[in-house]
């Protein structure tokens, strides 16, 4: 299944390992990020509601 | 009757309501593409006849150079925006955009030091359109530390707008320099409307379903992120507004 890369195996694999790490931590900090900042925004919410 | 018009979407609301409804089809489309367009290239496209399997890095070289470029460019368009028409989510969306512009930018780097060295033999070399994509990732990391040194987001609002119209000379130059100078290491487009300067057919039908992928993640990306921009920025207004009361 796993092509024959020949010599350049490691230049392809590590420019495919280094852009998905890349990727795949860009995405989970925007995620973490966005959840982080909405629970606050819900608990200021919640917060102001009970102040009225 | 009302009309719909774009500038709706500088309320707000209407734009976190918007982006919420359409985000789950920009996730999909892009996960889609980019395992059915990386698949393809790795797994069933065959080595080139000077550069071997080190092709199969266009399909992630191309499309994040791209992106690097594009996504400076909206910027500087939600800069405009900013600028003309005083909309803060347009302001926020910029903002949101040039940390994927630093990773899109950083990808490109990366990928084209790696894929140099077996065909360059070096990993680096001050060709016009290498450097001046380093400039353009300098730029970005400038952009992002600007916004974040300054506590006014109006004030920060407009000084990185300003930076951006700045940086816009050197992403334009990332993209023509090889035309200006016509020297360097590096090759012409290899996307082109001319035919004969594009990639062979059974490279570029994969390398576009991997610039589709990686249009949709930024989509996806930046529309999520704008809308953590917007909440952000409700949260310091609030919090701005209590400690006034207090």
């Amino acid at each position: 299944m796993m092509p024959d890369l020949g010599k350049y195996a490691d230049a392809v694999l590590s420019a495919y390992a280094a852009s998905i790490v890349l990727l795949v931590v860009l995405v989970v900090m925007t995620v973490l990020r966005g959840r982080k900042v909405r629970a606050e925004m819900a608990r200021i919410e919640e917060q102001r509601s009970k102040n009225g | 009757m009302g009309s719909m018009s774009l500038w709706e979407y500088a309320n707000p609301k209407k734009f976190l309501t918007t982006s919420e409804r359409i985000l789950p089809f920009f996730w999909a489309a892009a996960a889609v593409c980019l395992v059915v367009g990386l698949i393809w290239g790795f797994f069933f496209t065959p080595d080139d006849f000077r550069q071997g399997s080190t092709v199969k890095i266009i399909y992630l070289h191309v499309p994040s150079a791209m992106m690097a470029i594009n996504i400076w460019v909206m910027m500087l368009v939600t800069s405009l925006i900013w600028i003309v028409r005083r909309h803060h989510v347009s302001a926020l969306a910029a903002r949101a955009a040039a940390p994927i512009g630093i990773v899109m930018t950083l990808i490109a780097l990366a990928t084209g030091a790696i894929w140099g060295q077996p065909m360059w033999g070096t990993w680096w070399a001050w060709d016009p359109r290498l450097t001046s994509f380093l400039i353009l990732f300098l730029f970005y990391l400038g952009y992002v530390a600007l916004w974040e040194a300054i506590e006014n987001p109006d004030t920060a609002a407009d000084l990185t707008s300003v930076l951006c119209l700045v940086g816009s000379v050197f992403a334009i130059l990332s993209r023509y320099a090889v035309l200006f100078w016509n020297q360097g290491l590096h090759q012409g487009a290899s996307l082109s409307l001319d035919k004969e300067e594009n990639v062979a057919d059974v490279f570029y039908y994969p390398l576009l379903v991997c610039i589709a992928g990686f249009v949709f993640l930024f989509i996806a990306l930046v529309l999520y992120r704008t809308g953590t921009e917007i909440r952000a920025r409700r949260i310091r207004a609030l919090a701005t507004r209590t400690r006034a009361q207090a």
